[in-house]
């Protein structure tokens, strides 16, 4: 996790940099509140793999070393298939087409995404499997 | 295991010398002899003072492209031609080289920095504007067309049906332009003085041309602006200061495109 | 480095239940495999679409004057072509298609971190596909703005109708299915990998998804944003990208390209992963200078997110020197890219099958694309060139050669892993042959008419202009191009009829996507190989040339002082 952290870290310095030498050099303060916002993409994701990898143990597939047999089944249950990805799709899709063919495609839509809401929760609940 | 593979390390470094001295021998070459006799790769030679300028900046890059291109091209012709798999036998896993490495590190960035102080010369005399020009003109895009008024003498030119307006310039003379849109983005392009800049709406640009050729230009739009854009070109022409004087004083009484 | 004892690490298949199959398995799948070819498959359909509208817009400048089609059609081939290229091939084929494929089996996982996730992924892309296409039903036509919809042209006053808002909902669809697909991808890089498999021993293909999936995540919500703007500019009243209610048209280009450079490079950077996966390969040698990649792929997304004004040179209203440059820099970490490709060549054993083939042909016009891309990065060199055909010239330069040669690099290498079938390697190469020849036949002559004053995106040129001939070579080049492409599919086709069963790991692979079954199962790995290098199938299959056998790592940079240490 150290490394991911310092990809993120990096980035985010690297970026905050940059917008320093811009700002001052240019004056422009519209697109530096763009480089500043991206400067937190970077330090905040960073900030929170830095904090969680000095209270961790490194995590199997951060050791070189690794036992063979050690690490079983750390990787839980993958849902195979649901239909509900495609009903909410179907969904955005309608909603998204009432912005140019009027209100009555996204009373379709917007029912297909809370359904899909719906039991898409309910049915990943259901006895621990997904 | 030492992954360094001595005979390689020799020969690469040789050759990437030898493409070093042959590019900077060029490089040297060429601004000895004024650039002006070397080829233009394609590119107008450019009938502005400032338009010469890019001319010569855009023939530094394309001069010094070539043993860069080179530098890649030799060596992947090299490997295509010679290590083509023969056998079965697996080659000595070479994971990495430092002094090759650094090598193709370090000397871009030293050519980067060659090309910067280049480019901010160049650039710095191509949109430096004039404080006492000797002639202003207002131009106005707009879809899909030109106008040109010409402050100081009261002329208008614009666009009429198919009739394109001439952008009269003198030749020796700074002519500073003034340049806005009344509509969308366009872009007033005048390919022989190997310049181009946006008209914004909302935006007014300034920029000076200092014609040193006598002759008739073609001027277009080369921002996207709708239907007709591929229409909105217009006429440049760059007289004798004479001839000039001819021509405005011919045009200031009837003050229209014809 | 400990010595480890070579028992397969046991990888426990998580339990699952009955899949359907046909139709509804198509609708339904959460594996990532199914998803990533339902991505490959609808992006290579958008991809033909596009690359028809690219013949069309050929054949308008064949000649002169030509009336082929109108310039209204004209503006809307090229807009769409653009968009679809870009916003529904390039970017899905990558990262819907490969990378979704791909990456899970490079790095031992079992799936993507959030399959449903990939699933609604890929239905936003497609229904944002199908989107796009509606626009040439609408009455008004098609989007006709070209594909950055330059604001006030894009407004309601100059573009009305449903095609220019169809464009909008599209490009936001696809846009949310591209964010998904990042924190898709970036969780799973990040925290489903093998045991053993540490940052630094992910394949470079790996490593380049991880940092596109970070600059998707940068650059496509600003693009999302500015969407809504304008949006809300035509339908709503405000006046955000109008000189007439106060608003600034020219922050729609800064919104637009802080998105659109980053996205160039999302757009480039799967394509580099991909062909560094394929060099070595065939080259029968580790990448040569894998930090430094990794470090140059870091470096250009930092820089791509600090480059955008470089596009916006001639508004006259950004700060020319230091765009200048910082892009003039991002050259450097690409050029790295391209010496490190030839350097694993360097004394390989080079086998030239069709993905290498490929490969090579994309080093060459990238790094053609690249050099003037350098050229256009000094404002000067740019005033003269922007929107003329040396600009159409660079970019396809550089994306031709990364979404189509690199891609199918790609896909020819991945082909017998995704089907457990070989291709026809003669049509392969055939189809390399006439695409590459189409290719430089088509884009090389647009330099030189760049130069000569061809601005882009024009429907017409007149006969005095002297631009002609090279239109009509290139044209020429743009049909050669197209029948590549039939056989292409002649050799899908023809492999799919008559299958010739390829084996788990015809390429002798390095990497853990052929350490399973081609296909692979469902959950893909039975049982991992030991990961204890960048290349454990490599390592397992010539255990005498294994990667884990090299002196650790710091003797590289200070040998001597080792030599010492050891003598002590
Ligand atoms: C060596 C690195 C590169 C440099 C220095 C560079 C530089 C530039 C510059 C300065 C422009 C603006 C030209 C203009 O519009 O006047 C441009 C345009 C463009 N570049 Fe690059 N580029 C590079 C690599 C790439 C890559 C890797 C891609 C994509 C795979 C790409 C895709 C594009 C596209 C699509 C445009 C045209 C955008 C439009 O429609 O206006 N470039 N490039
Ligand atoms: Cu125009
Ligand atoms: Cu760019």
């Amino acid at each position: 996790m150290k490394t991911e952290f310092r990809v993120y870290t990096g980035i985010g310095i690297f970026i905050l940099v940059m917008l320093l030498v811009y700002f001052f050099w240019s004056g422009d303060g519209g697109n530096s509140i763009l480089l500043f916002a991206t400067v937190g993409l970077g330090l905040l994701p960073g900030a929170y793999l830095g904090w969680w990898s000095r209270r961790m143990e490194p995590r199997p597939e951060d050791r070189e070393v690794v036992e063979p047999g050690g690490v079983a089944d750390q990787l839980g249950a993958f849902p195979t298939h649901s239909i509900w990805p495609f009903v909410l799709g179907v969904g955005v899709f309608l909603t998204a087409l009432a912005f140019v063919f009027g209100i009555w495609t996204a009373v379709v839509g917007l029912s297909f995404c809370f359904s899909a809401a719906l039991w898409g929760t309910l049915s990943s609940r259901r006895g621990g499997l997904i | 295991m030492r992954t360094i593979d001595v005979a390689s390390r020799s020969f690469s470094v040789v050759r990437v010398v030898r493409v070093v001295r042959v590019g900077s021998a060029l490089v040297l070459g060429g601004l000895v002899l004024g650039a002006c006799n070397l080829p233009g790769f394609g590119a107008d030679r450019g009938a502005t003072t400032q338009g010469h300028s890019t001319f010569h900046l855009f023939q530094f890059f394309a001069i010094l492209s070539i043993p860069v291109l080179l530098s890649v091209f030799v060596p992947l012709v090299y490997a295509i031609l010679r290590f083509k798999r023969r056998g079965d036998e697996i080659p000595k896993q070479t994971h990495s080289h430092i002094p090759i490495e650094i090598v193709y590190t370090v000397v871009p960035i030293i050519i980067i920095v060659v090309l910067f102080v280049f480019t901010v010369r160049v650039e710095n005399k191509v949109t430096a504007v004039s404080a006492h020009p000797n002639l202003r003109v207002d131009v106005t895009a707009y879809q899909w067309g030109w106008k040109f008024y010409y402050p100081s003498l009261g002329i208008t030119e614009y666009t009429e049906g198919n009739h394109y307006p001439d952008l009269v310039l003198p030749e020796n003379e700074t002519t500073t332009v003034r340049l806005v849109s009344s509509d969308v983005v366009h872009g007033f392009y005048i390919p022989a003085f190997d310049f181009s800049r946006y008209a914004l709406p909302g935006v007014t640009n300034y920029f000076d041309f200092t014609p040193n050729q006598v002759g008739s230009f073609i001027g277009r739009c080369s921002q996207l602006c709708g239907l007709y854009h591929s229409e909105m070109l217009f006429h440049v022409s760059v007289d004798t200061p004479a001839g000039f004087n001819a021509w405005a004083s011919s045009h200031s009484s009837n003050s229209k495109g014809a | 480095m400990a010595v480890i004892d070579d028992t397969v690490t046991e990888h426990v298949v998580p339990h699952h239940a009955e899949e359907p199959s046909g139709f509804y398995r198509w609708l339904t799948s959460t594996d990532h495999k199914v998803i990533g070819k339902n991505y490959l498959y609808t992006s290579l359909a958008f991809f033909f679409i596009a690359g028809l509208m690219a013949v069309l817009i050929r054949t308008q400048l064949f000649s002169p004057n030509n009336h082929f089609v109108s310039p209204q059609t004209y503006n809307e081939l090229f807009t769409i072509h653009g968009s679809m290229m870009l916003y529904l091939f390039a970017g899905p084929f990558a990262f819907g298609g490969v990378a979704n494929y791909i990456i899970p089996l490079q790095i031992g996982a079992p799936d993507m971190a959030f399959p449903r996730l990939n699933s609604l992924s890929y239905w936003l892309f497609l229904t944002g596909g199908i989107t796009m296409l509606l626009g040439f039903l609408t009455a008004s036509g098609a989007a006709a703005f070209g594909w950055v919809a330059y604001a006030p042209l894009s407004e309601a006053t100059n573009s009305p109708g449903a095609g220019p808002d169809l464009w909008i909902v599209s490009v936001a669809l696809v846009g949310f299915s591209g964010i998904f697909t990042a924190v898709n991808l970036v969780t799973t890089i990040m925290y489903l990998r093998a045991p053993g498999l540490t940052m630094f021993r992910m394949p470079i293909f790996t490593w380049n998804m991880l940092v596109t999936g970070i600059l998707i995540l940068i650059s496509f919500p600003v693009l999302t944003a500015a969407l809504i703007l304008l949006y809300a500019d035509r339908h709503f009243g405000t006046h955000i990208f109008t000189v007439a209610g106060g608003g600034v048209p020219v922050l729609w280009q800064n919104l637009f390209w802080f998105f659109g450079h980053p996205e160039v490079y999302i757009l480039a950077l799967p394509y580099f992963g991909m062909v560094t996966e394929v060099i070595p390969v065939f080259s029968r040698k580790p990448v040569f200078g894998y930090k430094g990649l990794v470090f140059a792929t870091l470096a250009i997304a930092g820089l791509s997110t600090g480059v955008w004004a470089h596009h916006m040179f001639t508004t006259g209203t950004v700060l020319l020197p230091f765009f200048s440059a910082l892009s003039l820099l991002i050259a450097v970490p690409t050029g790295i890219k391209i010496y490190t490709w030839v350097a694993t060549m360097w004394k390989g054993s080079l086998d030239f099958k069709t993905p290498l083939t490929f490969s090579i042909g994309f080093i060459v016009a990238f790094t053609m694309g690249g050099i003037t891309g350098v050229m256009l990065a000094a404002p000067p060199i740019d005033f003269y060139t922007h929107d003329t055909y040396f600009v159409v010239a660079h970019f396809h330069q550089v994306l031709f050669g990364s979404a189509v040669l690199a891609g199918f690099a790609g896909l020819y290498y991945w082909y017998p892993k995704l089907t457990g079938r070989m291709y026809r390697e003669g049509l392969g190469k055939l189809h390399f042959w006439l695409i590459f020849i189409g290719f430089n036949v088509t884009f090389l002559p647009q330099y030189v008419v760049g130069l000569r004053g061809m601005p882009r995106r024009i429907a017409e040129y007149a006969a005095s202009d002297g631009f002609t001939f090279l239109n009509r070579v290139s044209t020429v080049g743009a049909y050669i191009t197209a029948i590549g492409f039939l056989v292409f599919i002649w050799n899908m086709w023809i492999s799919w009829r008559r299958p010739i069963p390829a084996g788990d790991n015809p390429w002798d692979g390095h990497t853990l996507e052929w350490g399973t079954s081609s296909p692979p199962p469902s959950h893909n790995f039975h049982s991992l190989p030991p990961i204890r290098s960048q290349r454990p199938v490599w390592d397992a299959n010539h255990p005498e040339h294994a990667d884990y056998l090299r002196p650790p790592e710091p003797s590289r940079f200070s040998s001597r002082r080792d030599e010492a240490v050891v003598d002590r």
